[in-house]
This record gives structure tokens, C-alpha cells and sequence, in this order.
């Protein structure tokens, strides 16, 4: 019980903030209730029993993405002067499209999701099983995407500061 | 439905963690369509990409929960998304020294 109580805040502070950060007026508001919804992600992947991925959204989205979100922010805008927004057939029409995706999609769901699925206990993830898992080379272990992650952060590391480098 | 009856009771249904995700990626999806600034469009790719990641762990949990290959794509989709906003918001860094404007619209000259 205390398990549907905290998913439903969690479910609507995920679903308030998410539709007010694509429709507010003022960019820094918006970054700021992205920072919202991200922390709610992180507390539904607790709830599911990921405390991993809880710890690593936390730390990579809402500590390191959000931190670059506002660096950029305060380097290109004046803080606090409103966005001029879009005309009023463009946001029509996106609001048609997303409503249409979000009724086809909602449709696929709720028509094919078997209700019977059921939320077993979940043996916990243990360090030493993620080391294992991450660090091996057998069937079901991620060495190989590990390495690439890896290479894949140095080139993204090299190509941002080649970029945004002082002329 | 059998949703009302058990809203208190029992345990949260998965169509409930989807519709989340669902929320999610079409708030996304609404931003990309209808915001002029860059980082405006940045952030709904954020929205877009965290509800997919979402889905992963969630299908991983209810329908595979002794398998773990749902858990560790969303743990590489995190980093490779960190790496993608990183090189993005330098591209937009680069624009606005050149252009004093992160619009859409301002970007419409190809280099001679």
C-alpha cells in the first residue's frame, strides 16, 4: 500500500512537471522542472528496485546534464526575459501530433498489455554482480559495450572542448 | 476495470508505469515540435530519451525480472545520452558566439 501511495506522487509530480517544463514561458523555469521530473525517474527506479540506476540518474542526469543545462542557459539568454513563442498554428499542430501519437500509443498499450503480470521480489543487484556483469566477456556480460562506452565519452570529451574553444 | 478496483491494493499495474513513460515522451514530443530556442528543443529530447530509458527498465522489471539486459542498456543509454547533450550544448555555445541568438530560425545561411 505504501508502495501505490508514494508511485502515484511520484506519477504525478512526473506528469505535472513534465507538461509544464514544454510549456512554460521562461527557459530557466523549464531546466528547473526538468530537474523535477528527473529526480522523480530516479525515485520510480527505486520504486521498481533498481538502486543502481537510481544512484547513476541521480548523479549523471539531474547533477551532471542539468548542471550544463544551466551553464548553457546563463551563457546564451538574459535570465528571466521571456521566450517569444512560436506561432499559434505551430503549437497546434504539435499539439495535435502529440495528442494523436499519445492516443494511438495509449491505445497499443492498454489493448495489449497482459493484465496478469505480476510483480515478483527481485534479487538484489549486488557490487559484486555488476562487476562480474560488467566486466566479462561470457554470454550475458558487457565488456565490450563498456570499452566502447568509454571510448565513446573520450571522443564526446575532445569534440566539446574543440568546439566550444576560444577562438 | 479491474484497474479502479484494486487502486489501493495490490500492486501497481504496469500499464500505470507505462502510462508515465507515455506522459513523458509525448510532452517531449510537443516541445521538439513547438519551441523556437535550441535549448528548449535539447530539453524535449532530454524528456523524449528519459521516457524510453524508463521503458527499458520497466519491461525489464515486470516481464524478465531474473534477467538483467533491460537494467544495463538503460545504464549505457544514460551515459551515451550524457555524451549527446555535452556535444549539443557546445554546438549551441558555438552558434551564439556566432550568432548572438540560439533560434531556429536564425540559423539559415550555409558557409560560403
Amino acid at each position: 500500500m505504501a508502495q501505490q501511495i508514494i508511485f502515484y506522487i511520484l506519477a504525478a509530480i512526473i506528469a505535472i512537471f513534465s507538461i509544464m517544463a514544454v510549456s512554460s514561458k521562461r527557459i530557466i523555469r523549464s531546466a528547473t522542472y526538468l530537474l523535477f521530473v528527473l529526480l522523480g525517474t530516479a525515485g520510480l527506479y527505486l520504486l521498481l528496485g533498481y538502486t543502481y540506476l537510481f544512484a547513476v540518474q541521480i548523479a549523471v542526469y539531474a547533477g551532471g546534464i542539468m548542471v550544463l543545462f544551466i551553464f548553457a542557459i546563463l551563457l546564451t539568454n538574459k535570465p528571466g526575459e521571456r521566450v517569444r513563442s512560436e506561432l499559434r498554428i505551430r503549437r497546434y499542430v504539435a499539439g495535435i501530433t502529440a495528442a494523436v501519437g499519445f492516443a494511438f500509443c495509449a491505445h497499443i498499450i492498454y489493448h495489449n498489455v497482459n493484465k496478469v503480470s505480476q510483480l515478483v521480489t527481485l534479487n538484489e543487484i549486488t557490487p559484486q554482480f555488476l562487476g562480474h556483469t560488467m566486466m566479462g566477456t561470457e554470454k550475458y556480460q558487457y565488456l565490450l559495450p563498456f570499452e566502447t562506452i568509454s571510448v565513446l565519452l573520450l571522443t564526446c570529451i575532445v569534440g566539446a572542448i574543440m568546439i566550444a574553444r576560444k577562438r | 476495470m479491474d484497474i479502479l478496483n484494486n487502486i489501493f491494493s495490490g500492486q501497481v499495474p504496469i500499464e500505470a508505469y507505462l502510462g508515465i513513460s507515455l506522459i513523458m515522451f509525448f510532452a517531449g514530443i510537443y516541445g521538439f515540435l513547438s519551441r523556437k530556442s535550441l535549448l528548449m528543443i535539447l530539453i524535449s529530447i532530454e524528456l523524449m530519451l528519459n521516457a524510453a530509458e524508463m521503458n527499458f527498465a520497466i519491461f525489464n522489471r515486470y516481464l524478465y525480472p531474473e534477467h538483467f539486459e533491460g537494467f544495463f542498456f538503460t545504464l549505457f543509454a544514460i551515459a551515451i545520452s550524457a555524451c549527446e547533450t555535452a556535444v549539443a550544448i557546445a554546438i549551441i555555445i558555438n552558434i551564439y558566439r556566432n550568432l548572438t541568438s540560439v533560434e531556429v530560425g536564425s540559423i539559415d545561411e550555409m558557409k560560403e
